[in-house]
């Protein structure tokens, strides 16, 4: 035992004596390693996050600096570079996010106020609960061949074909499970005293949803169903599918609203999606400046989210 | 007083009926879309099978244009991008997940799980146009041996990996946030380290979770639509072929490309061949999702 490291220098107190005996002096490296380990896997995902931002940043600032901001952001699609904008990508992208709102959320609460406050537990409840949970799995993408057989060909007469109002049926079903299954666990968080204590003074189920739980859960409902926005804002697969152009389109300045509901659209990440592929190095800037535009976009919804979710936390 | 004077006034009670089946219609919507999803894809796969003879599906070339739909080639293609995918994300993934539930304190927490919720909200055309203009040029192509090209199935599974991390990370910390601290006193209370206590006690405890988070993000990369149409090349058709540093197709850019119609022209056998890839890939993942289902259920029952 002579060579052991406590000999190396005397313990100054009973207490460093005892610790010396139990954990001698030399240092757990294969401890401190694994944690930096850990650490580190953190830190090459923040790096990545800085090296996108700023390789995208830098890969706009022609854009920005040689055009009008707002000539870029409502000229229209074009194959000439110079004049190419976001005009109509924005406004397709405004009008897909107005059904995703309008379908998926108030079908998605609904449909999660089932699910929590009235199924019983039996065949069907677990049913939809799995159907949904898959549901949410399944690729983006699928449901763009679903939107193509029921709203491009099925539906055609109403939907005008692969028009903004086929995309948008597809993207709230694409969110719509996700949206069930945020809202319904802010509807779980809502402890059950509350529920009794209406029931207690003889409202009925509707009643006790309406002006007991639903109030109590809404803050919850809210943040889960704009961070849903926020995920179809970006979402570009399916709309591929159902017909948003990846090219030049005109609409007639005579066009009524139902014809350019049923028209020729675009979605912002779609034309992002189509300029990336172009070789020439100014749709490269073009591109990027695009994609500020959507990540702006994508964190002011998430932001906003964030901010509900912080301002009406609840802890019961 | 009788019975019938507590259950209250009959319209009320019919409102309350009429309420609960608007509410029940909602919910049973989810069942209709997935009969809509199998029909819609069914119905076109059984006209795509009948179009074409049964040796297009085993050529080793997946080209739309010419008649030739090599379904082994965009299957590798799939597989060559997830498993890359997965290699970058399961140490990533893993190692905050570990760190975040084990190590960081409360503070650190609220400055390191920003990282990953931001990185969460990005969208994949994002990670897509990443991967084509700033993965290929440095990383791949100077670990590439030779001449790389710009499309290349590496670059487009390391931005899927980028793309899956949080993911990950998410499912699995939540997993060991579930391992009830009691094991992890008896631990240290038998004089092992924190890293020990983290890899033989919770890691162990809380693998059903984590084995469910890597099945999940498995699917997800699976699924991955725009990083593969942007980065990953193998437009007009491709070979089958399993190096990573050259391009290659998968199932969902498969779809893409003949959706947009650079692969053939709408309404002939090629767009119906939509519908099959959609239907295996479909099946995929529901495949992998009820198995990850399966993992949750048993880690629920465990404490």
């Amino acid at each position: 035992m002579a060579a052991s490291p406590q000999a190396l220098r005397p313990p100054q107190s009973a207490t460093e004596a005892v610790e010396q005996a139990i954990m001698g002096q030399r240092r757990d490296w294969r401890s401190v390693v694994f944690e930096l380990a850990l650490l580190a896997s953190l830190l090459i995902a923040l790096g990545v996050l800085i090296w996108l931002l700023t390789d995208i940043f830098i890969g706009a600032i022609p854009v920005f600096q040689e055009r009008d901001l707002v000539d870029f952001l409502t000229a229209p699609t074009s194959s000439n570079p110079l004049t190419a904008g976001i005009g109509q990508a924005l406004f397709g992208s405004l009008l897909l996010m107005l059904f995703v709102a309008v379908l998926a959320i108030p079908i998605g609460v609904a449909s999660a106020v089932y699910l929590e406050e009235y199924a019983t537990d039996n065949a069907v409840t677990r049913l939809i609960n799995t159907t949904v949970r898959n549901l949410a799995g399944v690729p983006a993408v699928v449901y763009g061949l679903l939107g193509i057989a029921v709203f491009v060909v099925l539906l055609r007469p109403w939907t005008g074909g692969p028009s903004v109002i086929s995309g948008g049926f597809t993207l709230a079903i694409v969110v719509l499970p996700i949206t069930v299954i945020a809202s319904a666990e802010a509807l779980r968080a809502v402890p059950g005293a509350i529920r009794e204590a209406g029931f207690g003074v003889g409202a009925t189920k509707w009643e006790v949803i309406r002006y007991h739980v639903l109030p109590y859960a809404m803050p919850g409902v809210l943040t889960g169903t704009i961070l849903t926005i926020g995920r179809a804002f970006g979402e570009t697969a399916p709309l591929l599918l159902v017909g948003a152009l990846t090219g030049f389109f005109s609409v007639a300045a005579s066009a009524s609203v139902v014809e350019r509901l049923q028209g020729p659209y675009t979605s912002l990440p779609t034309i992002i999606f189509s300029w990336s592929r172009q070789p020439r190095t100014e749709f490269r800037e073009l591109t990027a400046a695009a994609i500020i535009v959507l990540l702006v976009l994508v964190l002011i919804i998430n932001g906003l989210a964030i901010i509900l979710r912080n301002r009406y936390a609840r802890k019961w | 007083m009788t019975l019938e004077d507590l259950r209250g006034h009959p319209g009320r009670r019919r409102r309350e009926r009429i309420i609960r089946s608007v509410f029940f219609i909602a919910a049973t919507l989810a069942i209709l879309i997935s009969v809509g999803i199998v029909l819609s894809l069914l119905g076109d796969t059984i006209v795509f099978l009948q179009g074409i003879d049964a040796g297009a599906l085993v050529a080793d070339v997946w080209q739309p244009r010419s008649g030739e739909y090599g379904l082994s080639t965009i299957i590798a293609g799939t597989f060559v991008i997830a498993v890359i995918a997965m290699i970058v994300a399961t140490p990533l993934g893993l190692g905050a997940a570990i760190y975040l539930a084990e190590y960081a304190s409360p503070r650190m927490r609220g400055w390191l799980k920003p990282i990953l919720e931001i990185l969460a909200t990005i969208p994949s055309v994002v990670l897509g146009f990443f991967a084509l203009t700033v993965l290929s040029p440095t990383i791949v192509q100077s670990v590439c041996p030779g001449n790389t090209p710009v499309f290349t199935m590496a670059s487009a599974g390391i931005a899927v990996g980028i793309l899956i991390t949080p993911l990950i990370a998410s499912i699995s910390e939540d997993a060991m946030y579930a391992v009830p601290n009691n094991l992890r006193e008896a631990s240290y209370g038998i004089g092992a380290t924190k890293r020990t206590t983290s890899l033989r006690i919770v890691v162990p405890a809380a693998v059903s979770g984590i084995v469910a988070s890597l099945i999940v993000g498995f699917s997800r990369a699976i699924g991955e639509t725009m990083i593969v149409a942007i980065a990953a090349g193998g437009v007009g058709g491709a070979t089958f072929n399993l190096n990573p540093c050259l391009p290659g197709q998968t199932m969902t850019g498969a779809m893409t490309v003949i959706a947009i119609g650079s692969d053939a022209v709408g309404g002939g056998v090629a767009f119906h061949s939509l519908f099959f890839v959609g239907l295996l890939l479909f099946f995929m993942t529901l495949a992998l999702n009820l198995v990850s289902e399966a993992f949750v259920r048993r880690m629920r029952k465990g404490y």
